[in-house]
C-alpha cells in the first residue's frame, strides 16, 4: 500500500513528534537509558530534602548501627547517623565535584589546546609539559596535591582538575592539527578571513562534539576519583557526607554491617555509569565513523 | 632500528625531568608554609623549625633543587619525617606486594580480556558481543573498592572460600599465596580487563573487514587460523598500546585495592603517607610509580616493531 504525501500531511503534529522521539530513542538508546538515568540522579541531589531525609549529621548514639528497616530505609552508620539521608545528600558532593571538573578541566583544555595547536614554539615546550604530567597516574596527583592543602570540596576540583586538564590539552590539539590542514580551513585562510574569525567560525565549533564526549568521560573519572581521596582519606572533609565518606566510615565495620558500603557504592556505581551510557551514546550519535568501531 | 631505539629511550629523559620538576615543585606550589602544612595542627614552633630544616626549606630554592635532584641521580629520595629512615629503603620493602598483585592482574586481565574482544568481534551484533560490551561498560563504571567489598561479601562472607584480606608472599605456600590474590586481582583487573577488551574488539573489527580476511575465508582457511593468524597479529599494535596506557588506571587501582584487602605494598605505604602527611615518601613513590609507567610504555613502542614487521624506524 503506498500513502499519498497529502495523507502524510494529515498527520496531527503531536503524532509526527512522538514518533520522532520513539525514533530517537530506538537510534540511541544509551544516551536516553543514560541521560534519565543521571537525571534522577541531579533531581535527588537538588530535592536532597525534600525526599523524607532528615539531618545527614544528626548523631543518634542510641541508634547505632540498625540494619535497613522501615524507619532507616538503609540502616543507620556506627554514629546512629542515618544512611538513607547521608547517601541522598552524597549525590551533591559527587555531581558538584564531576561536572566541576568536566566544565574547569575543558576550558582550560581547550584554551592551552587551541594555543598550541597553532603556535610551534608554545607547541613544543607546553606538550613536554603535559607528557610529563600525564605519566604520573592522575589519582597520585590528586593525592598529592590534597595532601598538601585543607580538605574541601575546592581542593578536590582543583586537584582533580589539575590532573585532567593534560588529557583534554591534547584531545584538543589534535583536534586543531588536523583541522589547520582541512581544505575549507585553507579556503577561509586565502579568501583573507582572519585568524581570529577562523579561530572562532571555523576550529571552535568542531572541537565542541570531542569535548563533549571527552567531557562526560572527565566526569565520570572525577567522581570516581573523589569517591577514592575521600575513601582514603585526602578528599572531601568528613562533615560533609559524600559517597566517598560514608564507605570510608564503613570500611572497618564492613562484616558486620556491610550495607554501610553498600548503598554509597550502589549510587555511585549507577551515576557513574549512567555518565559513561551517556558518552558513549554522545559519541555514536556526533561521530558516526567512530561509532562503527567502538 | 638501533638507533631508533636510542632515540625513543633519549626522549623520557624530558618526560621524567618534568615528573621530577612537578614531584619537586609540589612542595612549593602549595598556598602557605609546606612545613606548617606538614607539622600538622598540633605542632609546636620547634617541630617546624625541625621540618623546616629536615626538608632543606630554609635554603635558596636553587639549592633545593640541586640538592634534591643530586640525591636523586644517586638513587637518594629523601628521608621520611615519620619514621627517619631512607625513602627509598621504604619503597623497596615494599615492592614485592605491589609487583605480584600488578603481574598477577596484568596477565589475567589480558588473558581474559584478548580473547573476549576477539570473539565479540568475530561475533558482532550476537549476544556474545553484547554481553562482552556490557562487561566492557560496567568494567569502566564500578569503582574498584567498590568491586573490591562486593568480591569480598561473596566470596569470603557469604561462601567463606577466600580470605578476607592480607598477603602472603609465595615462600608461604601456593594456596595461600593464590587464596589472597585471587579477590585483589579480581577487583583490581575489572577496569583494565574491560579497556583492553573493547580495545581488541575495536581494533580486530577494523582488521576484520579488510579483503585479505575475505581471501583468507576463501580459500578455506579454518576460522581459527583467521583469527589469530591473521588478524589479531594485525590488530596487535593498539592492543599493546592500551595495555601500555592502561597501566596508569592499574598504578591509581593498586593504592585503593591495597587499603581494601590490606596489602602492604605500595599503595598502602600511600595511604599512610597521606594520612601523616610525609611528604617526602609521597614524593618517592609518585616518582617510583612514573618511571615505571614511562618505562613499560617505552617497552610497548619497542615492542611495536616485533608486533608489526612493517613499522621500521
Amino acid at each position: 500500500m503506498t500513502v499519498a504525501p497529502a495523507d502524510l500531511a494529515l498527520l496531527d503534529a503531536g503524532s509526527v513528534r512522538r514518533s520522532g522521539l520513539r525514533n530517537y530513542i530506538r537510534r540511541h538508546p544509551t544516551i536516553v537509558v543514560g541521560g534519565v538515568l543521571l537525571g534522577v540522579m541531579v533531581l535527588m541531589a537538588i530535592f536532597a530534602p525534600y525526599l523524607g531525609t532528615v539531618d545527614p549529621q544528626a548523631l543518634s548514639p542510641i541508634r547505632r548501627l540498625r540494619w535497613p528497616s522501615a524507619q532507616y530505609w538503609f540502616g543507620t552508620d556506627m554514629l546512629g547517623r542515618d544512611i538513607y539521608s547521608r547517601t541522598v545528600y552524597g549525590a551533591r558532593v559527587s555531581l558538584t565535584v564531576g561536572i566541576s571538573v568536566a566544565v574547569l578541566a575543558s576550558g582550560f583544555g581547550l584554551a592551552i589546546g587551541l594555543v598550541t595547536g597553532f603556535s610551534r614554539w608554545t607547541d613544543a615546550i607546553v606538550m613536554r609539559v603535559m607528557d610529563g604530567l600525564m605519566s604520573i597516574p592522575s589519582i597520585l596527583i590528586a593525592i598529592a596535591l590534597m595532601a598538601l592543602t585543607r580538605a574541601s570540596i575546592e581542593n578536590v576540583i582543583f586537584a582533580i582538575t589539575v590532573a585532567d586538564v593534560p588529557r583534554v590539552t591534547r584531545l584538543v590539539r589534535g583536534v586543531v592539527l588536523t583541522l589547520r590542514e582541512l581544505p575549507f580551513v585553507e579556503a577561509a585562510h586565502a579568501s583573507g578571513t582572519g585568524f581570529i574569525r577562523i579561530l572562532w567560525r571555523h576550529i571552535l565549533p568542531n572541537t565542541v562534539p570531542p569535548l563533549l564526549v571527552q567531557g562526560t568521560f572527565v566526569a565520570a573519572g572525577a567522581m570516581i576519583v573523589e569517591a577514592i581521596l575521600s575513601f582514603l582519606g585526602a578528599g572531601t572533609p568528613p562533615n560533609i557526607p559524600s559517597w566517598g565518606n560514608i564507605m570510608a566510615e564503613g570500611r572497618s565495620l564492613f562484616q558486620v554491617a556491610y550495607y554501610i558500603v553498600l548503598f554509597p557504592g550502589l549510587f555511585l556505581s549507577i551515576t557513574v555509569l549512567a555518565i559513561n551510557l551517556l558518552g558513549d551514546g554522545l559519541r555514536d550519535a556526533l561521530d558516526p565513523r567512530l561509532a562503527r568501531r567502538m | 632500528m638501533f638507533a631508533y631505539i636510542i632515540r625513543r629511550i633519549l626522549a623520557t629523559i624530558p618526560v621524567m625531568a618534568v615528573v621530577a620538576l612537578f614531584v619537586f615543585s609540589l612542595l612549593h606550589l602549595s598556598p602557605g608554609d609546606p612545613a606548617v602544612i606538614i607539622a600538622g595542627d598540633t605542632a609546636t614552633l620547634d617541630d617546624i623549625v625541625r621540618i623546616r630544616q629536615k626538608l632543606g626549606l630554609d635554603q635558596p630554592l636553587y639549592v633545593q633543587f640541586a640538592t634534591w635532584v643530586w640525591g636523586l641521580l644517586h638513587g637518594d629520595l629523601g628521608i621520611s619525617i615519620f619514621t627517619n629512615l631512607p625513602v627509598s629503603k621504604l619503597i623497596a620493602q615494599r615492592v614485592e606486594p605491589t609487583l605480584t598483585l600488578t603481574i598477577s592482574t596484568l596477565l589475567v586481565s589480558v588473558l581474559a580480556a584478548v580473547p573476549m574482544g576477539v570473539v565479540a568481534a568475530w561475533k558482532a551484533g550476537s549476544w556474545i558481543d553484547r554481553v562482552v560490551m556490557v562487561f566492557a561498560v560496567l568494567g569502566f563504571s564500578v569503582p574498584v573498592f567498590v568491586l573490591a567489598y562486593l568480591l569480598i561479601y561473596v566470596f569470603a562472607i557469604s561462601a567463606d572460600l577466600l580470605p578476607v584480606q592480607g598477603f602472603v608472599t609465595i615462600g608461604g605456600g601456593l594456596w595461600p599465596f593464590l587464596s589472597h590474590l585471587v579477590m585483589p586481582t579480581l577487583a583490581l583487573g575489572m577496569v583494565f580487563a574491560a579497556l583492553i577488551a573493547r580495545m581488541t574488539r575495536a581494533s580486530m573489527l577494523d582488521v576484520l573487514a579488510q579483503d585479505y580476511i575475505r581471501t583468507a575465508q576463501a580459500k578455506g582457511l579454518a576460522n581459527d587460523k583467521v583469527l589469530i593468524g591473521h588478524a589479531l597479529k594485525n590488530a596487535a599494535v593498539p592492543i599493546a598500546t592500551i595495555i601500555g596506557i592502561g597501566v596508569a588506571a592499574l598504578i591509581s587501582g593498586v593504592v585503593v585495592t591495597e587499603t581494601v584487602f590490606a596489602i602492604p605494598g605500595l599503595g598502602r605505604l600511600t595511604v599512610d603517607a597521606i594520612l601523616r602527611r610525609d611528604y617526602p615518601i609521597i614524593q618517592g613513590i609518585i616518582l617510583v610509580f612514573s618511571a615505571a609507567y614511562v618505562l613499560i610504555n617505552l617497552l610497548v613502542d619497542l615492542s611495536y616493531t616485533l608486533l608489526d614487521p612493517r613499522i621500521r624506524y
